[in-house]
């Protein structure tokens, strides 16, 4: 089982109660293109994010994954998920090699310390912190470890809600820099992002949801007055 | 086995953390050592009643500071959502639950070890008669607790009042847990031993851990997903 080619979301509904946080989402994700999924607080993005993530249940629709022209499920799509949540998933109490080196294990991939060392590199995170608990770390050294941990499983569909809180301006460049060189190597990226400036000319895909619902969609790149212009458009 | 070893992966992450921090083991043992030195002061230490009254004091101790630790295991899954990223690796779910339940399984097994030579010095009895028998008691004790409250403290977890709910609805299901586990005490330590009382309820104690275990495994899943 390798990577995924394609996300198929059709009539996606999720309801909380009486509250309808998704009301009939469709939208495809393809491989090798980042979808920028906007949208007001409350909006439903990281519902979405939660549903196709397989942590959240649908209470309506589906969402099909497709890898090499047939659909998988279970741990094959879990495998090729990297997720970049609201927290950190990574424990307070383990520095950061020892939470990467966890990861490792769970996901069978290669957890020795040259590629720790290596993936810690990429994001960024300072050397002399990496043998610190989690616990020590600001809330930006915190981001930089949640994207190692997302990344170093080698995911085919990177999920990211807010991946850009708490960095500084240089790490927030680094980031869309690195989404780049995913996307370009063929996986499917969705940012949940408020900030379009970071993202602005790196995307291919533009989604917006309002109250629940799909009022924009379009591919193609977008500068950032663009994007600016569709949001506020679309988004009120 | 992949199911085995990735529980196993789970299992030893949370008893290094706690090996670390050792904040669970701490507070569940002064939780059952206080609970055992009440006991001692509230009670006359008069051979007849105490022979009657320790098989109930020691599974309420473990029953109590159980939940105690029960609910700290899995209150740190919550700190930074770890619990999902457990949900998301490509691991068997059953994994994450076995592991789980493993670990706090050895945790009210240690806090049992602490309660038990703690009654018997404080209120003067002899529980370690049948030091074999006792342990093995404890051990079954003790996966019995943790497996069925493994489920229910994942279940809770996003629950708000998770930590008076967790005992509400727990407690009644582990009824036969301590029914079981104070009978064979109760057996263990009379002034003539009941043997046959004492190995049916060992037997009994096993039964429950195979059919909740066999539940829990079933459940899980369902359970933990919004
Ligand atoms: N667990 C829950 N229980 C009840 N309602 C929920 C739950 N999670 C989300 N909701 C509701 O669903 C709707 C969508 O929430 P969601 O978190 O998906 O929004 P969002 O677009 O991610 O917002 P933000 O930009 O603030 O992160 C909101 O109205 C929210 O109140
Ligand atoms: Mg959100």
């Amino acid at each position: 089982m390798g990577a995924l080619d394609k996300v198929e979301i059709k009539k996606l509904t999720k309801r909380y109660g009486t509250e309808r946080a998704l009301g009939g989402v469709n939208l495809e994700l393809a491989a090798g293109k980042m979808t920028a999924l906007l949208g007001h607080n409350g909006a439903g993005k990281t519902t979405l994010l939660g549903i196709v993530s397989t942590l959240v249940r649908a209470t309506d629709g589906t969402v099909t994954y497709v890898s090499s022209g047939a659909p998988v499920e279970g741990e094959h799509v879990r495998r090729q998920i990297g997720m970049l949540a609201h927290s950190s998933l990574c424990y307070a109490e383990l520095s950061a090699v020892e939470n990467l080196a966890l990861t490792a294990g769970l996901y069978e991939v290669d957890g020795s310390p040259e590629a720790i060392t290596a993936m810690l590199d990429r994001v960024g995170l300072e050397p002399k912190a990496r043998d610190r608990a989690a616990r020590t770390y600001s809330r930006g050294m915190l981001q930089r470890l949640a994207l190692a941990r997302a990344l170093l499983t080698k995911p085919s569909l990177v999920l990211l809600d807010e991946p850009f809180t708490g960095l500084d301006r240089g790490g927030a460049l680094a980031l869309g820099e690195q989404l780049g060189i995913l996307r370009d190597a063929g996986a499917i990226v969705v940012v949940v992002t408020h900030d379009l400036e970071a993202i602005a000319g790196r995307t291919d895909h533009v989604a917006i949801l309002r109250r629940g619902q799909l009022v924009f969609e379009e591919r193609g790149s977008y500068s950032y007055e663009q994007l600016k212009d569709v949001y506020h458009r679309f988004a009120n | 086995m992949s199911v085995l070893r990735h529980a196993a992966r789970v299992a030893w992450k949370d008893l290094r953390i706690e090996l670390r921090s050792k904040e669970i083991v701490y507070t569940m043992a002064f939780f059952g050592a206080l609970i055992v030195v009440v006991y001692s002061f509230a009670f006359p230490v008069k051979p007849d009643l105490v022979r009657a009254a320790v098989p109930g004091m020691l599974w309420v101790a473990i029953a109590f500071a159980g939940t105690v630790g029960l609910g700290r295991a899995f209150d740190r899954e919550r700190e930074n959502d770890t619990m999902r990223a457990l949900l998301l690796a490509p691991i068997p779910r059953l994994a994450v639950f076995l592991g789980k339940a493993a670990a706090i399984s050895l945790l009210v097994l240690l806090v049992a070890l602490v309660c038990a030579p703690l009654l018997a010095l404080l209120l003067d009895v002899d529980l370690f008669a049948m030091p074999a028998e006792l342990l093995l008691l404890l051990v079954l004790g003790a996966i019995g607790f943790a497996n069925v409250g493994s489920v229910f403290a994942a279940t809770l977890l996003k629950v708000r009042s998770r930590d008076v709910l967790l005992p509400v609805i727990l407690y009644p299901i582990l009824i036969p847990l301590f029914v079981a586990g104070t009978s064979a005490t109760e057996a263990m330590i009379a002034v003539k031993p009941d043997l046959d009382k004492l190995w049916y309820w060992i037997g009994f104690l096993g039964i429950y851990d195979a059919v909740f275990l066999v539940l829990s495994m079933w459940v899980f899943e369902a359970l933990v997903i919004e």
